[in-house]
């Protein structure tokens, strides 16, 4: 069937994977993007460089102290989110008063010092890190790297998990309560300020997790992430922030059709999320998932 | 603002000092240097125009200043045309950018405006990478300087082209003047102080943002323009979101929404690069500080927080205004 | 009078510039219930929000139990044992009614349980799975007095609890109020309704700009009801 239009099956599920491991990123990337900002209002610009720090952590560890990639997976998001804690205590709880905008400038400033001193000290050619599980299946149709399988996998485990923690539990009610009416939670003797901290913390610590899952595929570079942030932002605009499985389900199916626009027609591969924003723009502006407040 | 701190007859001194500076500029200082920091100033008018007085930030101006910069390499380069048109290709293509961008922009506002348009300026980064008149990664190059006025202008003299770019940034920075004193510019402020209100009023707030998004995309696409006949190439650099983020700082530096702060921030900005451009990655380091210092620190810039020096020192210590940002 | 529980003197508040409460004095004894009176605009949220903190700026003197609270973030001044059911409400649409009545944390032993809450507000139980911005005014009402029944909070801050309501359900409220006296909570009612506060109330501080004018017991009502409704403009 797929010969039929000139679309060899092995191209076409190749691409496909490739658009659902990004999409992995993207779901990641923004699911973080909009935690921060319901609790902070801040539009986090540093999450790309705070993903680069995950993949950062992971590749310093295992070269200096042979800190394997399962014990990575947790430590450096640990790391990096201690970090994304200690810029909110010192430079972003004194913003939140102001205009959104002064949010974003100063995380945008904090973007360049930190992808600028990881430049300065590391180069920007990048470093491979070691495929953990190496090798693959076939599935007949396609043949499937396992590490990229597992990719796929974990990321819908963290996306699926983090809704759970928002949705379902008590930290999760503060958190949305929290991003509703601060000042009534905060009256009702809960720690506003240290919750979102919290927040911010997490959040960061995503972006990381995302970088060290994304270590094996992608070289460990100073700017992998700089890209990144701009394509998230179209996401987050695509999908609206509203709505935390809106964003997961904007993310995976963004990658996709960025897969089969690799297939199609492989010129607008990486303007098609673009496109597919004027789009969302011209129908409905406030998003797919979005509320217009 | 800086006007309004002075009587007039200060005022007039002071203008008069600046114009002799402007005219006698080139014979003391490079004159590329100058031009380059003229274009700068511009293109940081053009950004300040939509958020100082339509309050829109744009993260994605770069895409006017370099695609202009490629649309008039284009057009004296590949199509041999005068110098002219190619500025006027610049100043039309980015208008006509700005209306396509700026209509689907202004349906969101705050935070998802800068985002928006931040991300449209990607796309328009990714489509120079691969279209074939940009040349990609080496950029359009040798863009061979042309007399202008068929002749009558010879620029292969930096000085002599100085004059023209001093005429071209005070033409625009003076439409800027008039755009904002116009009834025109004073319903914009209507709107960006309180869009409900002016909505109840009768005006169609949308047409004015636009109009205002179509106004500084030009300008920026002017700016463009003519810093690539000065420097006789147009490269990736200009259209990259780094370069978005500059001219937010050249304002930010400046003073956001005072006329006068961008030029100000883009002449600081420019002459720091010119220092510090041997030591590579740390200009975007140095940069970064400065926007995290100015964000926490300096809000206001250079210019509002000298003027409010300047007043506090008029009106004795105890008058210090609350922020007004 | 009680042991006293709250004492107020000298508040001052701002909202930014302006200045909104200009030495606001009053107190409470444990297991009173006390109402602030006075016209829209007097001032009598202001004063609530004051006691709890979330005012932009206050100056003056609030103890609880003897314990200054006067620049004490909000957070701190709600673990002291006091609980706050705001004028609008405020339930969050992103929980369920569940949600929104487990959400204030425990602050002290001795709170009512969910199932004690349940027993009062039955209606609350059934539509214990809905959004909690999906109930009637009333039933959002309830929902927003009784979340704060399960913190161990001694003093309960109720802004007009009434407002808007049917006159069956104000009733419903009434009884309610008392029967929470009788469990021996400590209850500061603002009120507009004055027959409603008349008939739960042991004394009345009226206020009028930003001011206590004057106090009344629950028996001095009667005698000098024509003065109160000229307070009241009723
Ligand atoms: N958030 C606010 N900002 C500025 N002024 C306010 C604010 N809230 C209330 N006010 C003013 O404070 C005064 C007292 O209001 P309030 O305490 O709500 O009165 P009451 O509850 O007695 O009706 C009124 O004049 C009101 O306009
Ligand atoms: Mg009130």
């Amino acid at each position: 069937m797929f010969e039929l239009i000139g679309i060899p099956p092995q191209a076409l599920f190749g691409q496909l994977l490739l658009g659902l491991i990004n999409g992995a990123f993207y779901a990641m990337l923004s699911l973080g993007l909009a935690v921060i900002f319901g609790m902070l209002n801040v539009i986090n610009f540093t999450h790309g460089a705070q993903y680069m720090m995950g993949a950062f952590a992971a590749w310093l560890m295992l070269g200096i102290l042979d800190v394997p990639f399962w014990a990575s997976l947790v430590l450096a998001p640990i790391l990096v989110g201690l970090f994304g804690v200690v810029l909110e205590r010192v430079m972003l709880k004194r913003i939140y008063h102001l205009d959104h905008l002064y949010g974003f400038l100063l995380t945008f400033g904090l973007a360049l010092v930190i992808e600028g001193l990881f430049q300065w000290k590391w180069g920007s050619s990048g470093a491979p890190y070691p495929n953990p599980i190496p090798g693959g299946y076939n599935l007949g149709f396609m043949f499937m790297p396992t590490y990229r399988g597992f990719v796929v996998l974990a990321a819908l485990v963290i996306c699926l998990a983090t809704w759970y923690g928002i949705e379902r539990t008590k930290l999760g009610a503060y958190l949305r309560a929290a991003t509703e009416n601060p000042t009534l939670v905060r009256a009702f003797g809960i720690n506003v300020p240290r919750l979102i901290t919290l927040t911010y913390g997490l959040g960061v610590g995503l972006a990381a997790l995302a970088g060290v899952l994304a270590a094996p595929i992608q070289q460990v570079s100073a700017l992998m992430g700089t890209n990144l942030v701009l394509v998230v932002f179209a996401v987050v605009v695509i999908g609206g922030m509203g709505s935390i499985m809106g964003s997961i389900v904007t993310g995976f199916g963004l990658g996709l059709i960025e897969g089969l626009t690799k297939v199609f027609y492989p010129p607008a591969s990486n303007t098609v999320i673009f496109v597919v924003m004027a789009l969302v723009l011209l129908i409905k502006p406030a998003g797919l998932f979005g509320q217009t407040k | 603002m800086v006007g309004q701190m002075m009587t007039p007859s200060q005022g007039m001194i002071v203008a008069a000092a600046v114009a002799v500076l402007a005219l006698a500029a080139p014979w003391f200082a490079y004159p590329v240097f100058l031009m380059t920091a003229l274009c700068f100033a511009l293109f940081a008018c053009a950004f300040n125009l939509l958020l100082g007085y339509a309050g829109l930030m744009s993260f994605g101006h770069a895409m006017f200043f370099g695609m202009a910069g490629y649309f008039y390499g284009h057009v004296v380069k590949a199509w041999d045309m005068p110098p002219e048109l190619g500025l006027l290709a610049g100043v039309g293509g980015a208008a006509l950018l700005g209306l396509v961008t700026g209509a689907l922009a202004i349906r969101r506002q705050g935070i998802y405006f800068a985002m928006i348009t931040l991300a449209f300026a990607q796309m328009v980064y990714f489509f120079c990478i691969q279209a074939p008149f940009t040349h990609g990664e080496d950029g359009l190059q040798g863009i061979v300087r042309k007399p202008l006025l068929g002749g009558l202008i010879p620029t292969k003299d930096d000085r002599v082209l100085y004059y023209v770019v001093l005429a071209i940034f005070l033409f625009g920075y003076g439409a800027i003047y008039r755009f904002i004193h116009s009834p025109f510019g004073q319903v914009l402020k209507a709107i960006r102080d309180n869009e409900q209100r002016a909505l109840s009023l009768g005006y169609e707030a949308d047409r004015y943002k636009l109009l205002a998004f179509v106004l500084s995309a030009a300008l920026a696409g002017l700016a463009g323009a003519t810093k690539a006949m000065v420097l006789q190439f147009a490269t990736l650099t200009d259209v990259s979101a780094a370069m978005s983020g500059e001219v937010v700082l050249m304002a930010l530096v400046g003073g956001l929404g005072t006329i006068i702060g961008p030029v100000i921030g883009a002449f600081i900005i420019i002459t720091m690069q010119n220092y510090l451009a041997a030591t590579g990655e740390f200009v975007l380091v140095i940069q970064g500080v400065i926007f995290v210092v100015i964000v926490m620190a300096f809000r206001k810039g250079v210019v509002g927080e000298f003027s409010e020096w300047w007043k506090a020192r008029r009106s004795g210590p105890r008058e210090r205004p609350a922020a007004a940002d | 009078m009680a042991e006293t529980l709250l004492k107020v003197e000298g508040l001052q508040a701002w909202y930014g510039e302006s200045h909104i409460l200009h030495g606001v004095g009053f107190e409470i004894g444990r297991g009173e219930l006390v109402t602030l009176l006075g016209r829209n605009g007097a001032g009598k949220t202001t004063t609530l929000k004051s006691v709890m903190g979330i005012v932009e700026k206050r100056t003056g003197s609030v103890t609880f139990e003897g314990k200054e609270t006067v620049g004490q973030p909000s957070d701190s001044i709600a673990r002291l044992g006091l609980a706050y059911c705001p004028e609008e409400r405020g339930i969050f649409s992103s929980l369920n009614v569940e949600e929104n009545l487990l959400l204030p944390p425990m602050v002290r032993p001795g709170g009512m349980s969910l199932g004690e809450i349940y027993q009062l507000f039955p209606n609350l139980q059934e539509r214990r799975r809905s959004q909690g911005t999906k109930l009637s005014g009333g039933e959002q009402q309830m929902l927003a007095i009784g979340r704060i029944l399960r913190t161990g909070a001694n003093l309960l801050l109720l802004d007009e609890p009434t407002e808007g309501l049917a006159p069956v359900i104000v009733q419903r409220i009434g009884e309610i109020i008392r029967q929470l006296k009788g469990r021996g909570f400590t209850i500061l009612l603002v009120e507009q309704n004055f027959h409603f506060a008349a008939a739960v109330a042991d004394r009345h501080y009226i206020m009028e700009d930003g001011h206590v004018v004057d106090i009344m017991t629950a028996g001095d009502v009667k005698q000098n009801i024509g003065k109160l409704q000229a307070y009241l403009g009723v």
